[in-house]
């Protein structure tokens, strides 16, 4: 029961144009773990398997056997490496990055023929691909590179919080949450509405210090990004130091006697 | 951002365009009748040729017609509309000229601020984009203005325009690269502020999302060729500004070295368009460690 049509699930939105509403009765959005994500690109692959075969153009790779591949994809995940200001070994995190689905959406604003819209009811940003001309000024507006212009459809791809899972009763109500989020293997992606303060996605945002990608950009992401804990710091002191200090420093004996004949050479 | 001949033809071309129209709109020159033709027919070329360019960058150009309407919120939408009511109504003023030999001034006044217009909306879509820090400043537009003017009266063969709005963009020209150069930098982003990491220490790229390239990199993070950009600078900068001025001190009413400064200044014109896009930096490249 996956071939739904997107248009079951777009309620309101496109009468409001490409002005951005007010307020939005709900913020669903994710949080997403840097601490817990180990960067096993789980959720680019789930994400490409569900949003190629359900709603829309197809998620299409160029040259896919080719000496120069590529493809459209709506969620991937970077790897970076932070180096303490105080010193010590660097630290690993990975980043998965898809639509933050801002409050203040550049990308709505842009679109000059009303295909870019946010939901009032909800706060997604979609694409109606069927008024979008490829123009890929919304994918210009956008800090994060959240949106890729599909290169077979010439149409505007991007993350949809997978509306065709969230709302649908056809599917078990476990996997009613996007398919990013019900395939990590280690939690590192959650689902939820921000506007209760009670959902266990603002909780999470409370309690470990949420934060907002670029937020100087001044899109106010509703995506919240959880910061990696910081690293556990081995003690200076070790038991064991006494028993496994070495007993001498210069060799003595027959080692002594071949370490000064070699240097005497 | 990615120099695509379309948006480079069309952003130069429809501003060389927009902007003769302007001078005809005003009467400079005030060519009457059949002799008027070819005057309009340069103008219009120009501007309907560069707005077609345009449609080359599209992915999916068979809802073109659909961009008319957002003009509430989008800059796209609203050029779309202000090009083409300036054609209309340019092609009344230029219609009732050419068949009729009635002139109506008040109609080309009207025209020449709509072409103006027109040229603004054009760069307020660049203008308008954080995104592009080098682009997201009030100055892009204030350049586009003054080129599609001094463009505009190299077309008119008006000595006194060239060197006045030549002049004037030459200097805004040197502001527009000065501190553009700077902007990225004083806006304050970064690989840290972009990862959100900063707190924690320096962050780099330890390993890219993709081993090949996407849409992201070769449409927003172009940074092949730009090694040449100061010698393409100067170059673009004689040839668009330094020469048509000269020309046009030396010229006075003459016709045909116009011809001459009209060519340097559309080949420098081409090139200045070509750093505008080329050394352009998006914010999103952070993310790949790259600008």
């Amino acid at each position: 029961m996956h071939s739904l049509s997107m248009k079951q699930f777009m309620v309101t939105g496109i009468n409001d144009m490409t002005q951005l509403p007010q307020t939005t009765d709900k913020k669903l959005g994710l949080v997403i773990d840097l601490d817990t994500c180990v960067g096993c690109q789980a959720c680019v692959i789930s994400c490409k398997g569900w949003n190629t075969e359900n709603y829309g153009a197809p998620l299409s790779d160029m040259d896919a056997y080719g000496a120069n591949p590529s493809g459209t994809f709506l969620n991937r995940v970077h790897s970076f490496e932070v180096q303490p200001d105080t010193g010590g070994c660097a630290q690993t995190v990975h980043f998965p990055k898809s639509c933050l689905h801002c409050e203040d959406a550049p990308c709505v604003t842009v679109c000059p023929t009303g295909a870019s819209y946010k939901r009032g009811e909800d706060g997604i940003v979609l694409v109606d691909e069927d008024a979008c001309i490829g123009c890929g000024l919304c994918a210009w507006s956008c800090p994060y590179g959240a949106r890729e212009l599909d290169q077979a459809a010439g149409v505007m791809k991007k993350c949809t919080l997978c509306i065709d899972r969230i709302y649908n009763e056809n599917l078990p109500e476990v996997d009613r949450v996007p398919s990013c989020v019900r395939t990590c293997p280690a939690g590192a992606r959650h689902f939820g509405d921000f506007a209760d303060p009670d959902s266990d996605v603002s909780k999470l945002v409370a309690e470990r210090g949420g934060m907002d990608l670029m937020p100087e950009q001044g899109t106010k992401p509703v995506n919240k990004y959880l910061p990696p804990r910081p690293k556990d710091t081995l003690q200076e002191v070790d038991a064991s130091a006494p028993i496994l200090n070495p007993v001498a420093e210069t060799p003595k004996g027959f080692l002594g006697w071949l370490d000064k004949a070699l240097e005497a050479l | 951002m990615h120099p695509a001949p379309s948006v480079i033809f069309f952003t130069v071309f429809s501003g060389l365009g927009f902007g003769f129209l302007t001078w005809l709109g005003v009467g400079i020159p005030a060519p009457q009748g059949w002799a008027a033709f070819p005057y309009f027919f340069v103008a219009f070329a120009m501007a309907v040729g560069g707005l077609i360019a345009s449609t080359f960058h599209l992915g999916n150009p068979k809802n073109a017609l659909k961009a008319f309407s957002q003009w509430r919120t989008s800059w796209l939408s609203r050029e779309a509309w202000m090009a083409v009511l300036t054609l209309s109504a340019m092609g009344i003023f230029a219609a009732a000229n050419i068949f009729l030999n009635i002139s109506m001034p008040p109609l080309g006044i009207i025209g020449a601020i709509m072409a103006l217009i027109t040229v603004y909306t054009t760069s307020m879509m660049y203008a308008q984009l954080k995104t592009v820090p080098r682009w997201n400043h009030w100055t892009t537009s204030l350049l586009f203005i003054l080129l599609a003017l001094g463009g505009g009266a190299i077309l008119a063969a008006d000595s006194l325009g060239t060197i006045l709005f030549i002049g004037l963009a030459a200097l805004a020209q040197i502001y527009v690269w000065d501190a553009g150069d700077k902007r990225f930098a004083k806006r304050g982003h970064s690989i840290e502020t972009a990862t959100g990491l900063g707190d924690m220490g320096k962050v780099r790229m330890y390993e890219a999302p993709h081993s090949g390239t996407n849409y992201l990199l070769t449409e927003m993070v172009y940074v092949i060729a730009r090694k040449h950009a100061i010698k393409l600078r100067i170059i673009a900068f004689i040839l668009a500004y330094i020469a048509p001025m000269l020309l046009a001190i030396i010229s006075g009413r003459g016709f045909d070295l116009y011809i001459l400064a009209l060519i340097v200044h559309i080949v420098g014109i081409l090139a200045q368009r070509w750093l505008f896009f080329a050394e352009a930096e998006h914010v999103v490249g952070l993310y790949y460690d790259k600008r």
